[in-house]
């Protein structure tokens, strides 16, 4: 089942697109198709969404499709949640992770459990799209990585695109999913490149299945959304110093993909699990328990975890030495040599 | 210098829509709560409607003494009242269309029954074997939303919806006095003015938040005037008085039915009895308040002016008792049967597919269920029952292992052993708590 991807240059012929760009076409295309796809936040409509992620939509579909909303994240998501009640499918933008924290109660109590509550009566059938993640130099409130409390949550799906083509392929499974989904948007990927095709988008895995995006045999490296360039270079790097890395892609945090996580561990046998998000409590712990409770006799060291620090995001003239660089992952695989160090 | 020192330096142009033009004065509340009974209206009210909402009313009333006396018997895990408030809670059902949308707090189960849901399934959340025991789609009712003023926003979305589809469809929203200091009413309220939604937002001020009273609730002159300063018009109507109720809701319905907006309407009424029936209200208020009260009983206030306009006898009122008796008998039968338990629902409707995990975890507790069953499995737990955690578990295991099987045999009411051969995939259970059902063994 492990999909391994060729590099971004598959899409022979296409011309370069941004994964915003790509972000916003899968939601042109899911409008089109489908009625009932409503896209709403603040300023997706005339301004197109601070990071022109919604550019075009209220255009195209008119103030009704692509909503300019009132300044309330608790509104926005609970209004969602009964317009999906009636059969919409509401694509809700929250703007940066850390203006979701309002909606918490709507997205705990009602969204993540209305399914459930209902016995399968009213399935919310809504995706929450949060851009999440550090590195763009924004202020407080503006880079928090937010998804533990999401993969905490019950009835709640958390998806996270690395590349151009999963950030087409994943949002447009993500709105067709009649579950909720909470999609979150690395933002300083949102201007990385590839070639890529609108007209012929490139087929992604679904849902809930990790990609291995670079083989490797003597170690894993476990991670997801903003981290997995950071890896992929580290990997590149780790070549010279002898050591061939396995790149996973979660791309999925729930459902979690424990097949194609434990069959690459059991292939190497040395894993580092690599996250902005801190380290305590954070998405590392339960990876990592997962991944020693099923891969046990086949590790060869302890599961290491890279993160950032267990701190509030520091302000970005300081956000360098928090986030989780190459020289961090690098010094996390050296320390995987544990019988040679024991 | 600055531009404030020198005069007419600074004189910022407004933006040209920089206010929507809302003249407020329509909007503001009567200084008096609306009222019908008792007043000389009372003899043009349609003849057919105070009849119906007094046999409703009745029904109601006895409703809340059964279902109380439920909880005593260990029949619900609780209940939470709404003696005094029947007349906000029968008229908020019966102004409705069969299209429109109810969406209730905890309290208003009664307002579900009154629009023809299943007493018994009405009553599932709070017996505590499911969630919502009827289905909302087919009612056209949200499921009783226990956080507070958390609902009054899918009401809107709801509303906005149906609108943008073409439907006219009206959505209804029950809110406490105490859920008007949440933010979601505030952004309830705001959403629905600006999409001038099909929304009716009813509050019943039954005067209390648990213990809390209206004074320390709010400084408004009244909860009906928070519309206001949303651009939203604010009714203020006798939550005792069923027929006023009715009236301003009907109105309310109409407007939003015919492209007006919303209207918050602020109900004044009284909750005779506690928060619940694990509330002590003496702490809280004097017995005098409450006998003031019980003189303005919505049961009473439709009696007397059935009574004065020759609509209803004591023949009448005997009758109408006797219905509402009969209707308690068939509720109590039906709720002191054992509720049937189904264990592996747990994982049901969790998500649309169960995940991997989910079934893993299903699958242990059908292994557990399973052992339960058998004679001597009670007590020790061997290697296999730790499976989840053994080297082979985990990922090999497929989405076949066990998991969309029912268990093969049930246990009894006791739950461990010894039920005596009862062929049942499902567990029976005495009563929420634990305590009671003594009639049915």
């Amino acid at each position: 089942m492990t999909t391994v991807t060729a590099g971004p240059a598959s899409a022979a012929g296409a011309k370069p697109a941004t994964m915003a760009q790509a972000l916003g076409r899968a939601m042109r295309d899911a409008m089109a198709e489908d009625p009932a796809v409503h896209v709403m936040g603040e300023d997706v409509g005339t301004l197109g969404g601070v990071f022109r992620v919604t550019d075009g939509l209220a255009a195209e579909f008119g103030d009704d499709r692509c909503t300019d909303t009132p300044l309330a994240e608790a509104g926005i998501l609970g209004a969602a949640v009964g317009m999906a009640m009636y059969g919409l499918r509401p694509v809700v933008e929250m703007q940066f992770d850390a203006f979701a924290y309002p909606a918490f109660e709507q997205l705990i109590s009602h969204v993540a459990k209305m399914r459930n509550r209902t016995g399968g009566a009213l399935p919310l059938p809504l995706t929450i799209r949060v851009p999440y993640g550090g590195g763009i130099g924004g202020v407080e409130h503006h880079s928090d990585s937010s998804e533990i409390y999401y993969m905490a949550t019950p009835g709640l799906h958390v998806v996270t695109p690395a590349t151009v083509p999963d950030a087409y392929g994943l949002l447009r499974a993500a709105i067709a999913s009649d579950d909720p989904v909470v999609f979150l948007e690395p933002k300083r990927l949102y201007w990385s490149k590839a070639p890529w095709s609108p007209q012929d988008p490139e087929a992604v895995p679904p849902v809930g299945r990790a990609v291995v995006r670079r083989p490797g045999r003597s170690a894993t490296l476990i991670t997801y959304g903003p981290s997995v360039p950071v890896c992929l270079e580290a990997a590149e790097a780790a070549r010279a110093e002898g050591w061939d890395l396995e790149v996973v892609d979660l791309r999925s945090l729930v459902p979690f993909d424990d097949e194609t996580v434990c069959a690459s561990v059991r292939r190497t046998g040395r894993a580092v699990v690599v996250h902005e998000s801190g380290g305590f409590a954070g998405p590392g712990g339960e990876i990592v328990a997962r991944v020693t409770e099923r891969c046990f006799h086949h590790l060869e060291a302890p599961v290491l975890r890279v993160s950032g620090f267990d701190i509030p995001y520091p302000p970005p003239m300081l956000e360098r030495s928090h986030l989780p660089g190459v020289d961090r992952v690098l010094d996390a695989v050296a320390r995987l040599q544990w019988e040679a160090a024991n | 210098m600055t531009v404030m020192d020198e005069r007419g330096a600074y004189r910022p142009a407004p933006p040209p829509a920089w206010r929507p033009a809302t003249d407020p004065g329509p909007l503001l509340p009567d200084d008096e709560p609306y009222r019908v009974l008792g007043t000389p209206a009372q003899e043009e009210a349609e003849e057919k409607l105070l009849l119906r909402l007094y046999a409703e009313l009745v029904r109601g009333r006895r409703f809340n003494t059964q279902a109380t006396a439920l909880t005593r018997q260990g029949r619900l895990a609780v209940y939470p009242s709404s003696t005094g408030q029947e007349a906000c809670e029968v008229a908020a059902a019966l102004v409705l269309r069969e299209q429109d949308w109810l969406f209730p707090t905890y309290r208003d189960t009664l307002a579900l029954v009154a629009r023809g849901v299943d007493p018994v399934e009405a009553l599932t959340l709070l017996r505590g074997d499911r969630h919502t025991g009827y289905d909302s789609r087919a009612h056209r009712v949200a499921p009783l939303c226990t956080p507070l003023a958390t609902h009054l926003p899918h009401a809107v979305g709801l509303a906005h919806a149906a609108r943008l589809k073409g439907d006219d469809v009206v959505a209804l929203a029950l809110v406490g006095d105490g859920g008007t200091s949440e933010g979601d009413f505030h952004e309830a309220l705001n959403f629905a003015a600006v999409w001038r939604a099909p929304v009716v937002f009813l509050v019943q001020n039954n005067g209390f938040a648990i213990s809390v009273p209206l004074a320390k609730q709010t400084a408004a002159p009244s909860l009906a005037h928070k519309a206001v300063g949303y651009g939203i018009p604010g009714r203020l109507v006798d939550g005792n008085d069923a027929v006023a109720v009715h009236e301003v809701l009907s109105q309310a319905v109409r407007r939003a039915s015919e492209g007006g907006g919303p209207t918050v309407v602020e109900a004044v009424t009284y909750r005779l009895d506690a928060h619940t029936n694990a509330d002590d209200a003496t702490r809280y208020r004097k017995d005098e308040e409450i006998e003031a009260w019980r003189g303005h009983d919505p049961v009473a206030l439709m009696e007397r002016a059935l009574t004065a306009r020759g609509l209803l006898d004591e023949a009448g009122v005997e009758a109408e008792r006797d219905r509402a008796e009969r209707f308690a008998a068939g509720l109590r039968e039906r709720m002191n049967t054992d509720p049937e338990l189904r264990p592996l629902d747990l994982f049901g409707h969790v998500y649309a597919d169960r995940t991997t995990q989910l079934m893993e975890q299903a699958a242990m507790l059908g292994a557990e269920l399973e052992a339960e069953t058998e004679p001597s499995a009670g007590s020790e737990t061997g290697p296999s029952a730790g499976s989840e955690t053994g080297p082979s578990a985990g990922s090999e295991r497929g989405p076949s292992a066990g998991v969309q099987t029912e268990p093969a045999v049930g246990a009894g009411p006791t739950g461990r052993g010894g039920s005596g051969g009862q062929d049942s995939s499902v567990r029976t259970v005495s009563g929420a708590s634990g305590r009671g059902g003594g009639e049915t063994r």
